[in-house]
């Protein structure tokens, strides 16, 4: 049983989303229980591979037995066990998150709802952990796939929005699969370890230069580099709130995981870094990523979207990491990572309470709720800080390490625009603050006296809770953000 | 020249097949045509893949009469010729393929269906302006 561990971390979210529906004829409340009970199963699994992983290093499964180049193996290193913690608790604090949202936004589809998620949550996590190239093609597009469905239930406009993601995602999977099949063709192999082994030989070939352009490109346009990130803010803006919640935060940070793995595992630093510039065209995609979001985002009247180029800009801060090539830069772009997942399912938790209480998600919606939602709003100053990069928040600290990679390879545009979008930040947040503490003149002049406590208006627990907690370990990670980096982090960067 | 594209006129039809699913998906204005065009794009894939496995002469992989005779003399005989037999795997890649291609021509008409059913058009253009209209 212990053994079977990696293969359990995919295949529970898998059987219980198939089961849902049924749980559903039978008692439709039972869905949120069950979706929640898969998602604990498969958080405990991830930390304990997590452990497994500190303990005694690189885990190999092998599907029914098959030996790894001809067989799809599944392989855990310092890396992927990160990205299963994060996607699997994040996950789950999303659905526990979820029920008074859905309830309020899709009552009628709440057992979909929830087989649907499940399935996303499938497709994330068999990205993460599986060691075999076109394996990861077909978790990207069961990822994909049940993300189309689930922002098309959205809002109005939501189905329009879904078409043109729809589109574009398919655009960058299929670029993805005919880079797959340039590199079968050339090597014969699909093993990610076995094609690095057989790949240096042929790195003077034409076809592994157009494999190498075709993957990127078609990861690029999943995790929504700024100039192919046209899909992202429409799609997560008009999706329902618990969806924005969990894919804003995830399939962006997973689509950058798998250019970290086919840049260094697949590829070998050696040909990313020295024989092709890409690392160097990544810094510069970077640094136009971040000044684009920070500017865009500035131009928004509406919350969502207005985060929306906020996660665009944070794509650009780990693009643009990776690409300075050297390890401290890498530690703050994988640092990064984890943080701004946090980060970003604590925006859009808050924009879903916003949501929930105000019926819409304008910056004006935000007048007067210091006062309402004190407790929200707490949270929600704890992550505009993290964005920010105040310390002791975890923001700060991974920028720091980006800042100082900069300083390193002197590269004064990155530095520039990693400062420049910091000031942004402060901008965007601190506006948002002010409108804030607006505080409405009709009610100050009509009633008098016991007002404050009449005028609280918190959003229910199920929701305040999981963002206040999102909140605190924003700040625990910062505070042990130097224990992260030594056990976690330090083994997870490619060797330079 | 000439020589190299005809012998490889396999692999000019998919990227030309590849080109006009490109075109119709970005350029057409009409949503059902983009759908089209994405489905000739991911055909388009299915060629190349298939294309790389075809080998002149050569029959499907299946060993024939292996099982009969015994022993040592009957392995030697069975021994196989990598050249005899197309490549398998490409298919078997392309059948899933398939399949996720399938699933999302299946979401992409239950969205444009949910589109329909909103704007009463499947045209970019008027839906933007029902948009706009509010």
């Amino acid at each position: 049983m212990i053994a079977q561990i990696p293969i359990l971390i995919v295949v529970i979210p898998l059987l219980f989303s198939v089961l849902c529906p049924l749980i559903g004829l039978w008692r439709k409340g039972l869905c949120y229980s069950w979706a929640i009970l898969a998602l604990s199963l498969c958080a405990v699994a991830s930390i304990d591979t997590l452990f497994a992983v500190m303990g005694g290093g690189t885990i190999h499964y092998r599907l029914g037995g098959w030996a790894p180049p001809f067989g799809i193996e599944y392989v855990i290193d310092h890396l992927n066990a990160m990205m299963l913690v994060i996607v699997s608790l994040i996950s789950l604090i999303v659905a526990i998150y979820s029920r008074r949202s859905v309830e309020q936004e899709l009552p009628e589809k709440i057992v979909y709802f929830y087989t649907v998620f499940l399935l996303q949550v499938t497709g994330f996590l068999g990205i993460v952990i599986t060691g075999d190239l076109f394996n990861l093609y077909v978790f990207l597009e069961i990822g994909s796939l049940a993300g189309y469905a689930l922002i098309a239930i959205g809002e109005d406009g939501a189905p329009l929005a879904t078409f043109r993601y729809i589109v574009m995602g398919t655009i960058g999977a299929c670029f993805y699969l005919l880079g797959v099949g340039y590199i079968y063709i050339s090597t014969g192999s699909l093993n990610m370890a076995d094609v690095q082994q057989i790949l240096p030989q042929l790195y003077h070939s034409k076809v592994i230069l157009t494999a190498v352009a075709f993957l990127l490109a078609g990861i690029a346009i999943k995790m929504a580099l700024f100039p192919v990130h046209v899909w992202l803010p429409d799609a997560y803006t008009k999706a329902p709130s618990a969806v924005s919640a969990l894919i804003a935060p995830l399939m962006t940070k997973i689509s950058l995981y798998v250019m970290i793995r086919v840049l260094f595992t697949v590829f070998q630093p050696h040909l990313s870094i020295e024989l092709l510039p890409i690392t160097d065209i990544m810094v510069w995609a970077g640094v136009i990523a971040i000044l684009g979001g920070a500017v865009m985002a500035l131009a928004q009247t509406d919350f969502k979207r207005m985060l929306c180029y906020v996660v665009v800009a944070e794509v650009g801060y780990i693009v643009g990491g990776v690409g300075l090539a050297n390890t401290v830069a890498m530690k703050g772009a994988i640092l990064h990572i984890l943080n701004d997942a946090v980060m970003t399912v604590g925006l859009f938790t808050v924009a879903g309470i916003v949501t929930y209480k105000t019926k819409s998600h304008n910056l004006s919606d935000f007048e007067d709720l210091f006062r309402k939602m004190p407790f929200t709003m707490a949270a929600f100053v704890v992550v505009a800080l993290s964005i920010i990069g105040v310390p002791p928040t975890c923001g700060f600290f991974s920028k720091w390490y980006l800042i100082q990679g900069a300083l390193i390879a002197k590269h004064w545009a990155f530095l520039a625009a990693l400062l420049f979008s910091s000031l942004v930040s402060v901008i965007l947040f601190f506006r948002i603050f002010e409108i804030g503490y607006v505080f409405r003149a009709s009610n100050g002049t009509q009633t008098h006296g016991d007002e404050h406590t009449a005028i609280i208006n918190e959003a229910p627990l199920s929701m305040l809770i999981p963002t206040i907690a999102i909140a605190i370990a924003m700040i625990l990670i910062g505070l042990y953000n130097q224990a992260i980096v030594s056990n976690i982090i330090a083994f997870a960067i490619p060797k330079l | 020249m000439f020589e190299f594209i005809v012998s490889h006129y396999n692999y000019w039809m998919y990227i030309a097949l590849m080109m006009v699913g490109f075109y119709a998906m970005m350029a057409k204005r009409n949503l059902v045509k983009k759908i089209i065009g994405m489905n000739i794009f991911q055909s388009a894939i299915i060629l190349f893949y298939i294309s790389t496995s075809v080998k002149r002469g050569a029959t499907v992989p299946i060993l024939e009469h292996a099982h009969e005779g015994h022993g040592a003399v009957a392995h030697a005989a069975h021994a196989v010729d990598v050249m005899q037999y197309a490549n398998p795997l490409p298919h078997v890649l392309m059948l899933t393929a398939i399949v996720v291609m399938v699933a999302t021509l299946g979401v992409a008409l239950a969205v444009a269906i949910m589109i329909y059913k909103r704007y009463h058009t499947l045209e970019e253009d008027e839906i933007m302006m029902s948009i706009r209209r509010g």
